[in-house]
């Protein structure tokens, strides 16, 4: 009964219990959303499919920005609306520099990991662009990423000219495919990437420390020598980081881009991922790991709606839901409800426990 | 019922769990007068105003008012301006992005539609009778805040009010604009309006007021006509010491020997910050216990803040052992060895969610920097140990401090600071609102941090704690220092008096 309740009471539990109940639909529904097959690829390689190597590939992106959106949420206690069209820009940037400034091409032109970096570079600059409008101008977050949330798509579309550059090269389709010979999508082995980078992050500097107190109490942070500007800064040009991986991923399924399509209304997977993993998205605590989990089981959801042939245009009304439930969950006059009727209900079983004895 | 008096509270008892704020509080207010309602923190000035505007139901008494044969029964802010009963905040509670008109006649109109030409007239007619210079037409928020006060007052005297309550208008005002408040206030008190009157300056209150109540610890000390209370009394009556009172405490506290070849551990010439506060001068010694006093509101904390770097420090000199040192932020102060407990331990102290131990670890992480984060088990054994060296309650490390009551949570960010081992430790009202059992212990720990060395400056609102731990006393009032006291100085009568100042010395 305690160790339950301890359960109950860890925040991992939230994203858990979601998993559980959509793995317990599934089962119910059809058994053989679970089924997965090896097989092999056009290019002959071998690879695993199935729904859920799907929700693994595609959660994957999504992981890494609920990496970045976890702490822009904590430090500033809002959110970036802006991350699908920064990813649009890292992306036409990315490109850019593999097509050589050309409308195509069929060899990269120069190392993926310059790309990253030019790539990178544009989405730090969005994010800085961001942090800096919302920790020094004092600005909303959401109205502050609402002017690159307009005309971020527009910039990345300047970047080629509005041109749609296509990179034909196999090697690049692997970081959003496969790795000949490995049948796990790469996406997850990026994702992981990323998830030890911000654990080291994490253990290696005082960053945790610092955006939580920041996010609870911007006016004591200060008081012991945090700059609290600094941290809400920080946590932008972050989710830039995290914005340009993930782009790298769209692209490179893509092969090319689509400036008003790409990544689009990304940005709100993101926060929902945040919320279902219990974090306040009001600021200050977080638990980066049930994001993360919470990512997965985002994308579980979508996988599962497709499966049952919910038009792609009708998702969001079935996710509204979702938010719906997780909002009415996590108010906290629901919560003070809910501990009360447990509360009764183990009096209750207690006074019928001693009734009997 | 004296025709005179306006209103009368008789006999007002209001208790709060654990608290009894007010207990049996007699008020009365004449016609024409100004007022002044008096009292340090947690007197009970403002249950007692908030009795009066409906904002809290007493428990037992009653009010009466001139022109009502019963008793008024006041149960919301809306009874209350039926009655005439009329309150103007300390924080403008108006809304600067309409125009001065819709501000004073918002929430009254009767239907839906509006004439705005006849509110603008009406509106202009009122300014121009109250003599306040602004337009109806112009929007509020571009006239000064003294305006902006004065707007409110009109808003409240339009709507009948018999009685103006002031909840301490004039302290974000700069002298010419209190000047302007006081011509207004004169002017409503010729009327044959009531103004009750709460602030903390002591000079204002001998210029406007006719009246003075006294409130200390929820009880009515007395009402007094102000030629018959001399400003000493007055502080004397608010801080419940008596000055005749030869049973006089000496402070126990040692008479500090400076070690005259060194140079002060901190020293600041001309210090002045953005809070308000007049340039001032303080330097502390080694192993010194230095003290700021004054009534609440003279600026005790605004001095601290600045050296501190909690305010933005616009001027001034700093000398840390001799050597002159920038501090602008807290940061540079605590690398310069400076620690500061804030007076206002929930809005500037606990991070409420984190954890006891992240809160105590928290000052010594950010020194050591960005990049060496402790481990878990040191923080746990840091965390521990000060745990059990200030007997802080609590069952482990890992509750949120929020959870803590509020003397444990003041021991937890006394633990902080005292683990970054701080050369110069400024405690600001470290035992408000704790228990009696910690405040000796906090009393304590000062004098024994002292003895081995450490600079303390210690804020109490208590004049008994500050004498029984400083060795010197800066004194201030209306937020700038006016005196510097030790040795044989160091008496309740001293002290107050210098407070009071004036022609009474």
């Amino acid at each position: 009964m305690t160790n339950l309740k301890k359960i109950v009471g860890k925040q991992i539990f939230i994203p858990i219990a979601a998993l559980l109940i959509l793995i317990l639909f599934n089962l119910c529904a059809d058994p053989s959303f679970f089924k997965i097959t090896l097989g092999t690829n056009s290019a002959g390689n071998p690879v695993l499919s199935g729904y859920l190597v799907t929700i693994l590939d595609y959660g994957s992106e999504l992981a890494i920005l609920a990496i970045g959106m976890t702490l822009v949420t904590a430090a500033s206690g809002g959110q970036d609306i802006s991350v699908g069209a920064t990813l649009a820009i890292a992306g036409s940037a990315m490109l850019k520099v593999l097509c050589g400034g050309a409308t195509s091409a069929s060899v990269m032109q120069a190392p993926v990991i310059v790309a990253l970096l030019v790539g990178c570079i544009a989405a730090m600059l969005a994010g800085a662009f961001n942090g800096a409008l919302v920790a020094y101008f004092r600005i909303q977050p959401m109205v502050a990423t609402l002017i690159l949330y307009t005309a971020g798509r527009s910039i990345a579309a300047w970047i080629n000219n509005n041109e749609l550059p296509i990179i034909s090269d196999s090697a690049f389709t692997v970081y959003g495919g496969f790795i000949p010979g490995i049948p796990i999508p790469t996406p997850f082995f990026i994702a992981a990437l990323c998830v030890l980078a911000a654990w080291c992050l994490l253990k290696f500097t005082t960053i945790g420390l610092y955006t939580q107190a920041v996010g609870i109490n911007e006016n004591s942070a200060r008081l012991n020598g945090i700059n609290p500007e600094f941290i809400k800064f920080l946590s932008f040009v972050i989710l830039g980081v995290c914005v340009a991986v993930a782009a790298l991923i769209k692209i490179s399924r893509l092969s090319t881009i689509n400036y008003s399509v790409i990544a689009k209304d990304i940005e709100m997977d993101a926060i929902l991922a945040v919320a279902l993993g219990g974090n306040a998205l009001g600021g200050g605590k977080f638990n980066l790991w049930a994001s993360i989990l919470g990512a997965y089981v985002i994308q579980f959801l979508t996988t599962t709606l497709y499966k049952f042939n919910v038009q792609s245009d009708a998702l969001p009304a079935y996710k509204a839901v979702v938010v719906i439930a997780l909002v009415v969950f996590s108010a906290p006059t629901v919560r003070a409800k809910l501990t009360e009727l447990s509360k009764k209900k183990s009096r209750s079983v207690q006074l019928a426990g001693k009734e009997a004895a | 019922m004296n025709e005179e008096i306006l209103l009368e509270m008789k006999d007002i008892h209001k208790r709060f769990p654990g608290v009894y704020a007010l207990n049996s509080v007699d008020f009365s207010l004449r016609k024409g007068e100004v007022h002044a309602l008096m009292g340090e923190n947690g007197a009970g000035k403002s249950t007692l105003i908030k009795v009066l505007t409906g904002v809290y139901t007493k428990d037992e008494g009653e009010i009466r008012m001139s022109g009502n044969s019963e008793a008024l029964d006041i149960r919301s802010p809306q009874d209350a301006q039926k009655y005439g009963i009329s309150t103007v905040y300390q924080e403008i509670t108006l809304c600067p992005n309409l125009s001065v008109a819709e501000n004073i006649y918002i929430g009254r109109g009767s239907g839906a539609v509006q004439n705005w030409k006849e509110m603008n007239e009406g509106a202009d007619k009122i300014l121009k009778s109250l003599d306040i210079p602004a337009r109806a037409t112009q929007q509020l928020g571009s006239c000064s805040l003294a305006v902006q006060q004065m707007v409110a007052i009109a808003r409240a005297v339009d709507q009948e009010c018999k009685v103006l309550i002031l909840d301490e208008p004039t302290s974000s005002l700069d002298e010419e604009e209190v000047e302007k408040l006081f011509g207004l206030m004169r002017d409503l008190k010729s009327r044959g309006v009531g103004i009750i009157f709460v602030t903390h300056f002591l000079d204002q209150v001998y210029e406007i007021c006719d009246r003075i109540t006294v409130l200390r610890d929820g009880k009515l000390v007395g009402a007094y006509d102000i030629a018959n209370l001399p400003r000493v009394q007055l502080v004397s009556k608010m801080l419940g010491k008596d000055m005749d009172d030869l049973s006089d405490i000496k402070g126990s506290a040692e008479t500090y020997k400076a070690e005259s070849n060194m140079p002060p551990v901190y020293e600041a010439e001309g210090l002045q910050s953005n809070a308000g506060i007049k340039p001032f001068n303080f330097h502390v010694n080694k192993g010194e216990i230095t003290g700021f006093t004054g009534l609440l509101g003279s600026g005790r904390s605004e001095c601290v803040r600045a050296i501190f770097g909690a305010d933005r420090v616009i001027g001034g000199k700093v000398k840390k052992n001799g050597k002159e040192v920038t501090i602008k932020n807290s940061y540079q102060a605590m690398k310069n060895g400076i620690a500061y407990l804030p007076e206002d331990r929930k809005r500037d102290g606990i991070i409420g969610d984190l954890s006891i131990r992240d809160n105590i670890i928290l000052a010594l992480q950010v020194m050591r920097g960005f990049f060496k984060p402790m481990s878990k088990a040191e923080a746990q054994k840091f965390a521990d140990d000060y745990i059990k060296l200030l007997d802080i309650k609590t069952p482990n490390a890992d509750k949120p401090i929020g959870e803590l009551s509020g003397g444990n949570q003041q021991k937890c960010i006394l633990a902080r600071w005292l683990l970054m081992n701080p050369e110069y430790l400024i405690l600001d009202e470290p035992t408000r609102g704790i228990d009696i059992g910690t405040k000796t212990d906090i009393q304590k720990l000062a004098l024994k941090l002292a003895s081995e060395g450490m600079s303390i400056t210690f804020i109490s609102s208590e004049i008994e704690e500050m004498l029984r731990t400083c060795s010197r006393m800066i004194v201030m009032r209306d937020r700038r220092v006016v005196g510097e006291l030790s040795g044989n100085e160091l008496t309740q009568n001293t002290i107050m008096s210098t407070i009071a100042g004036g022609s009474e010395k």
